[in-house]
């Protein structure tokens, strides 16, 4: 259980449901386990989530992530996308402090990183990149100098390359989907009022 | 058929095969009770304290051997439960915990008696529900059940707001549950098993530590004919004991923090350990990093996430024991071990002093117990607290069969002796059920001799009483300089609380009275108290420091006479 530390790339396919995201990140919380970063978003399957998880650990460690989210009954399906042939992409939005003069050089930047500006005012820019980390903190790095006003960072989502997927298991029934999908899931509309 | 959610509640408890649920009413359960005489196949048995509650769900589900329930209401009724809502988790067992909630329209807004039940267990259970439609109660009941029972079986939470009880609905029951993040393992992997069986057949000195799981996976068959063809030695867990006869040939009874001195030994000196249902927890390993270095570790557990978490392994098998087991055994071939046995006998010998008795006219912890154990019979159920009782049980009880020793293993829940004997002789009422309980432990949930006298459960207490938290003690006396603080604790006059409650009641200040009293506890047909007043300042012994390896088990002073040897 020894090794220097490496950042982890661990997908894990889970239920869309509420309370999901409370369990993964409790289970994280709880065995010490340290979240880099963690994106979540809709699938191609219905009532599918997938999570992207960036886990900053040993290589025993992230053994023993994997197997206990595996064990959350809400998550389906868990894969370590590190140092698997992936593409890996990771959006931020920097705001930049640049004056009017300084805002030729600085668009140029923007070009050798294949960034783009997204938003123009008058001391200031935003500009938008998607790229890996080793490009997106050589971006910050030559932008420091001019003055980082804000940055935001979806974290890292990373899909295999080729025609290998991350397996979401077959569709379920239509009773199954529609318990899944109301399961813990306040009903639409007025409810009755019922006082204790 | 369309009925309230309340019934559905109900009708789903029979379904799963649940007989008996632990509750206690409140605010907004009122509707379920409100159906429950229409239901009087679940018999429902009013605790008096929702902790106790979960711990007799426990209990019952650990001596029955199936799935226990407990029910509770919002707010402070859900969180009473917790405690044993983890113990439960901790030594993975069957239980279904039910709560109710405030209304849904009043979810999320401070309502009265309300609380976050399920955020609140999130972390203490194998899974859990906050059931918002009626229509998802049946099947949300089914599969809960199957999640408790099946796999590393464990503690499931079902938490249903007012409304929901209210509400109506189709019943339909689902005929098959599957859930798709939810696997249980297949067939232990061949190569595995081959692996395994190469390091078992050519092992000089190896080692079997059987653990709670081959008792949950009811493997104690399977364990015993591996055990026997491979003549390999057993030793146990804490919550293992009782998966081999302590009577066996290759019972070499509990190892760990107060294991004993030669099962200890074996364990480090072992050059093949075989782990089979257990979780290589640190009350049983010691210090982690300095397990026995020389040892490959063999490791068959149905949980994944036991694999490598606490021990590096040579070999995991991901299976169900009873599965396993008779692979491993066609695998290998006959054996036996002699010179290893004879080491160990050998050690067992020459170290006999270090669990022994203290001998002389006082009324030891040690002796009351194991004279408890002589008055058993073949069925008896052993109930217990936390502490020194505890591990004086372990060493000098002889469990024979599985089931027979309930304690709260993991958690160390001091408290569990009593409402867990409760629900123990629930699930076996003609079983003679003995609960040893601590002075401390007693007195945080003695509220449930009366759902005892009520329901006429004639379970026999025997309250070590030494007027220490002694565990406490003994480590402020060991490892504190003999610093006391807050370890001494007054007591009620436990004959007249008995008696209080309306139960028979003994006192045992004489050595010589012992075993008298328990033949009265025996005969007596309901609940007993006695209260056993033993030496203040006993010690267990032999003892693994907390942070030491188990090779560095430390034995108790060397008595100045030959005495009672414990075995």
């Amino acid at each position: 259980m020894s090794g220097e530390l490496r950042k982890h790339t661990v997908v894990a396919l889970v239920e869309d449901r509420p309370g999901v995201l409370n369990r993964v990140a409790s289970l994280f919380r709880r065995r010490g386990f340290n979240i880099d970063s963690l994106a979540v978003g809709t699938t191609e399957e219905p009532g599918i989530s997938r999570m992207t998880i960036v886990v900053a650990s040993e290589n025993g460690i992230v053994d023993q992530v994997q197997k206990q989210l595996a064990k959350l009954i809400d998550v389906i399906e868990v894969a370590d996308l590190t140092g698997e042939d992936a593409v890996i992409r990771e959006l931020a939005l920097v705001k930049v402090a640049c004056t009017t003069e300084q805002r030729r050089e600085v668009l140029d930047l923007v070009d050798i990183f294949r960034a783009r500006a997204v938003d123009v005012a008058p001391g200031s820019l935003i500009i938008q990149i998607v790229a890996e980390e080793r490009q997106f903190n050589s971006l910050l790095e030559n932008l420091e100098p001019y003055g980082i006003l804000e940055l935001t960072r979806t974290g890292r989502i990373a899909m295999l390359r080729g025609d290998r997927t991350t397996a979401a298991p077959d569709p379920e029934s239509e009773e199954m989907q529609r318990f899944r999908h109301s399961s813990g899931r306040r009903p639409a509309g007025e409810l009755p009022y019922v006082s204790d | 058929m369309r009925m309230s959610g309340a019934d559905i509640v109900l009708e789903s408890l029979k379904r799963v095969g649940i007989d008996t649920v632990f509750g206690y009413p409140g605010g907004v359960v009122l509707p379920l009770y409100d159906r429950w005489p229409a239901h009087p196949e679940v018999r429902h048995i009013l605790v008096r304290h929702e902790q106790g509650g979960g711990h007799a769900a426990d209990g019952y589900a650990r001596a029955a051997g199936r799935l226990g329930c407990a029910l509770a209401t919002s707010g402070p009724g859900a969180t009473n439960l917790v405690t044993a809502v983890q113990n439960a988790m901790m030594d993975s067992v069957p239980t279904l915990f039910v709560t109710g909630n405030v209304a849904r329209n009043l979810i999320g807004r401070d309502g009265f008696q309300e609380a976050d039940a399920t955020g609140i267990t999130t972390p203490c259970v194998k899974h859990n529900y906050l059931v918002m439609h009626a229509e998802n109660l049946a099947h949300t009941f089914a599969e809960a059940a199957y999640l408790a029972t099946t796999g590393r079986p464990g503690p499931v939470h079902i938490d249903i707001p007012k409304d929901v009880f209210i509400d109506e609905a189709e019943f339909v029951w689902p005929e098959e549950v599957s859930v798709r993040g939810y696997h249980l393992p297949g067939a232990a992997d061949e190569a595995d098993i081959a692996r395994a069986a190469a390091l078992i057949d050519t092992a000089e000195r190896p080692l079997i530590i059987a653990g709670h799981g081959v008792i949950l996976g009811e493997a104690w068959e399977e364990l015993r004919q591996f055990a026997e063809h491979t003549g390999i030695p057993v030793l146990n867990t804490l919550l293992g004991l009782g998966s081999i006869p302590r009577t066996h040939v290759l019972s070499y009874g509990m190892m760990g923090m107060h294991g004993s001195y030669e099962a200890n030994m074996a364990a480090s000196n072992a050059d093949l350990v075989i782990g089979i249902g257990n979780r290589m927890d640190d009350r049983a390993i010691g210090r982690f990093n300095d397990f026995n270095h020389h040892a490959k570790l063999i490791h068959v557990d149905i949980d994944a996430g036991e694999h490598g978490k606490n021990l590096p392994t040579e070999v995991p098998i991901l299976g169900n024991v009873k599965d396993v087991l008779p692979q491993l055994r066609d695998a290998t071939r006959r054996n036996s071990h002699v010179d290893w046995i004879r080491w160990i006998d050998d050690v067992r010998e020459k170290h006999a002093h270090s669990m022994a008795i203290p001998s002389g006219p006082q009324m030891t912890s040690q002796g009351v117990i194991k004279r408890i154990s002589e008055r058993c019979d073949d069925e008896t159920v052993i109930v217990t607290g936390v502490g020194q009782h505890q591990m004086w049980a372990a060493q000098h009880m002889r469990f024979t069969y599985p089931h027979q020793l309930i304690t709260s293993g993991g958690l160390g829940t001091m408290g569990f002796e009593v409402p867990a004997a409760m629900g123990a002789q629930v699930a076996k009422p003609d079983a003679l059920v003995w609960s040893i309980c601590g002075d401390g432990g007693f007195q945080m949930t003695l509220q449930e001799l009366a759902t005892m006298v009520d329901e006429h459960l004639p379970v026999k207490m025997a309250i070590i009483n030494n007027g220490y938290l002694g565990m406490v003690r003994q480590w402020q006396e060991l490892f504190y300089e003999d610093n006391y603080v807050s370890v001494a604790i007054s007591q009620p006059d436990f004959v007249k609380l008995g008696e209080a409650y309306g139960i028979k009641a003994l006192r045992v200040t004489d050595a010589d009275k012992i075993d008298g009293a328990i033949e009265e506890a025996n005969d007596h047909d309901g609940p007993v108290l006695v209260d056993f007043q033993v030496e203040a300042e006993g010690n267990v012994w032999p003892m693994v420091p907390a942070g030491s390896a188990l090779s560095e088990t430390v034995e108790a002073p060397r008595p100045e006479t030959p005495s009672e040897v414990a075995r």
